[in-house]
């Protein structure tokens, strides 16, 4: 049985990574498992300067899933490089970086800056929905995804992953922006942007008012962009929104995804990523799948 | 490091109506848990209700290895939690929090708690009882319907002030007024407050406009409790407003100095 992939370049022990902004920098959950077992680690999305990100509450449980503010709070990528990258190096994984920034040259400047780091991957966030500036604005045109993808191809050398917002019409059109600016792969969904009120107070839970939704309750949605987004473009595609088991992210390989990655799954238990790992092995086992690879994109639609 | 168990509920008690106290068998968390820790609670295997529930330590029984942790039904989490039969297993993480009650520079100590805040008092006052430190008591509750754990917190405090808000049971009024007019008498090293938030910040602006040590316990929504998803901000005291800066209850808390942080 073989789980490995080659994901735009990156050659991962198994298609199972952990979603930007839901493992933090791997110190927490490294106490609960050996993090070599994952097939990636995407960091929290990272910025040129440290960000202390929105005021609370910045989250509320909602129907099977959860809404979050946070506003991209993070130490900034020099507090990375030399406080967390190095206890990273020590697990046998692979490190992706979530890059996020509020305007082009911020883009560039700080995948500059990445492009000589010791990581494996970039992951371009144009798609966090609780900043005012950049991120989601740049993600949700055809031309303002392919600028900033194209900008940063000319500075970074190591693969480049581009990561969307579900918040479009047309996920499929944004996901060709991507691949015509140069960049080696997509990861989908980012959050669904939604609201919950306190209906005592009259006023929205979350002091940004909205926020991104994340955890089962958005599987559906996620696999159906991952089917669409996968008919749509060349390049692989990571997929995620939702996953808490072996079975779900089997959903996603089959609409067309090579890797997938555990998001709000890592809060209800510190374990997620290791089950689905276990999981996929069984769907393997149970269904005599010799590669993980053969299953990719084989849904077959009615 | 904080760790994951299925712990065995061995006791389950309605001590007033709603409010629940389970015992849990989880050794492994009781022997390295603090004053002030929390847990978080998964109550089901499902994906709904989605998030685990902090729940803050009650009293730990190291000799054999149970965790006490006190709850109000309040929603669909506790509803279900409060549904488990002794011998389920609840899915648990824990110690959480890396601020805990520090008691070691202080040998005159007050807790002071209102309502469902009083519980995560009980261990700190036990623990500095055994260690011959003098704790006074100030328990507030609405009315006497809400009045509970007397016996218990009498055991671990040398004395113990009730309070109710209509003069229902014991004092008439709030527990910080009885802790205001005993301070005239004797001064408290420390005061260690747990409770509704308008009660905290009456304490907090007591004891920082008197220069009194005071380490409020925070609670805020969160979701992991394992400081990644940084949900559960608390702005710094020193921070501008605009340009706040945050702590996190579930890390640099639940248990904050009360000069540190702005509530």
């Amino acid at each position: 049985m073989n789980t490995k992939v080659n994901f735009a370049g990156i050659e991962m022990k198994n298609p199972v990574t952990v979603a930007s902004g839901t493992f933090g920098y791997g110190r927490e959950y490294s106490g609960f498992f050996d993090l070599g077992k994952l097939g990636a680690i995407i960091t929290k999305g990272t910025s040129l300067k440290p960000k202390s990100g929105n005021k609370p509450p910045r989250v509320c449980e909602t129907a099977s899933g959860m809404l979050n503010s946070i506003g991209l709070q993070n130490p900034g990528i020099e507090y990375f490089a030399n406080n967390d990258l190095p206890f990273l190096r020590k697990f046998d994984t692979k490190i992706i970086v979530n890059a996020c920034g509020s305007s082009v040259d911020e883009y560039v400047d700080l995948c500059k800056i990445l492009n000589d780091l010791d990581i494996d991957a970039v992951e371009l966030n144009l798609s966090c929905p609780n900043v005012k500036e950049g991120c989601m604005a740049f993600g949700n045109t055809y031309e303002g995804v392919k600028k900033v993808t194209s900008a940063v191809r000319k500075v970074l050398d190591k693969p480049l992953i581009v990561k969307l917002t579900p918040n479009v019409t047309d996920i499929a059109s944004i996901a060709k922006g991507v691949e015509a600016g140069g960049a080696d792969a997509v990861s989908l969904i980012n959050t669904l942007l939604g609201m919950k009120i306190d209906i005592y107070k009259r006023k929205p839970i979350l002091a940004n008012n909205t926020g991104g939704l994340s955890g089962p309750a958005i599987k559906p949605v996620a696999v159906r962009m991952v089917y669409q987004v996968a008919q749509a473009v060349n390049i692989p595609i990571m997929g995620l929104g939702g996953i808490i088991s072996g079975e779900d992210a089997i959903e996603f390989l089959l609409a067309g995804a090579t890797t997938i990655s555990i998001g709000a799954g890592n809060f209800i238990d510190p374990y997620t990523s290791i089950k689905t790992i276990e999981g996929i092995e069984e769907y393997m086992k149970k269904c005599k799948i010799e590669n993980i690879t053969d299953i990719i994109g084989k849904v077959e639609m009615n | 490091m904080p760790k994951q168990l299925l712990a065995q509920l061995v006791q389950k008690e309605e001590i007033i109506k709603n409010v629940y106290k389970f015992s849990i068998k989880a050794d492994e968390i009781v022997q390295i848990s603090k004053p002030g820790n929390f847990i978080e609670i998964r109550v089901t295997d499902q994906a709904e209700p989605f998030l685990r529930r902090p729940i803050s330590i009650y009293n730990l029984d190291k000799q054999n290895g149970i965790l006490e942790f006190i709850f109000q039904v309040k929603g669909k989490g506790t509803s279900l939690l409060s549904r488990k039969q002794i011998g389920d297993k609840i899915d648990i993480v824990g110690p959480l929090g890396f601020g805990t009650f520090k008691t070691d520079k202080y040998k005159k100590l007050a807790i002071i708690g209102g309502g469902i805040g009083i519980f995560p008092l009980y261990q700190l006052a036990k623990e500095a009882k055994n260690e011959e430190k003098q704790v006074n008591g100030y328990l507030g509750f609405r009315n006497k319907d809400f009045v509970m754990l007397e016996k218990e917190f009498k055991n671990v405090t040398n004395n113990l002030t009730i309070t109710t808000d209509d003069g229902s049971y014991k004092n008439k009024g709030f527990a910080i007024d009885y802790l205001i007019k005993d301070m005239e008498k004797e001064k408290y090293d420390c005061i260690y407050a747990c409770g509704p938030i308008p009660m905290l910040k009456a304490i907090q602006k007591y004891a920082n406009e008197n220069n009194i040590e005071c380490q409020i316990s925070l609670e805020e929504k969160m979701a992991c409790g394992l400081g990644v998803c940084l949900g559960c901000a608390v702005k710094t005291a020193k921070s501008p407003k605009e340009k706040p800066e945050y702590f996190h209850v579930c890390k640099g808390g639940p248990v904050f100095n009360s000069k540190d942080v702005e509530i």
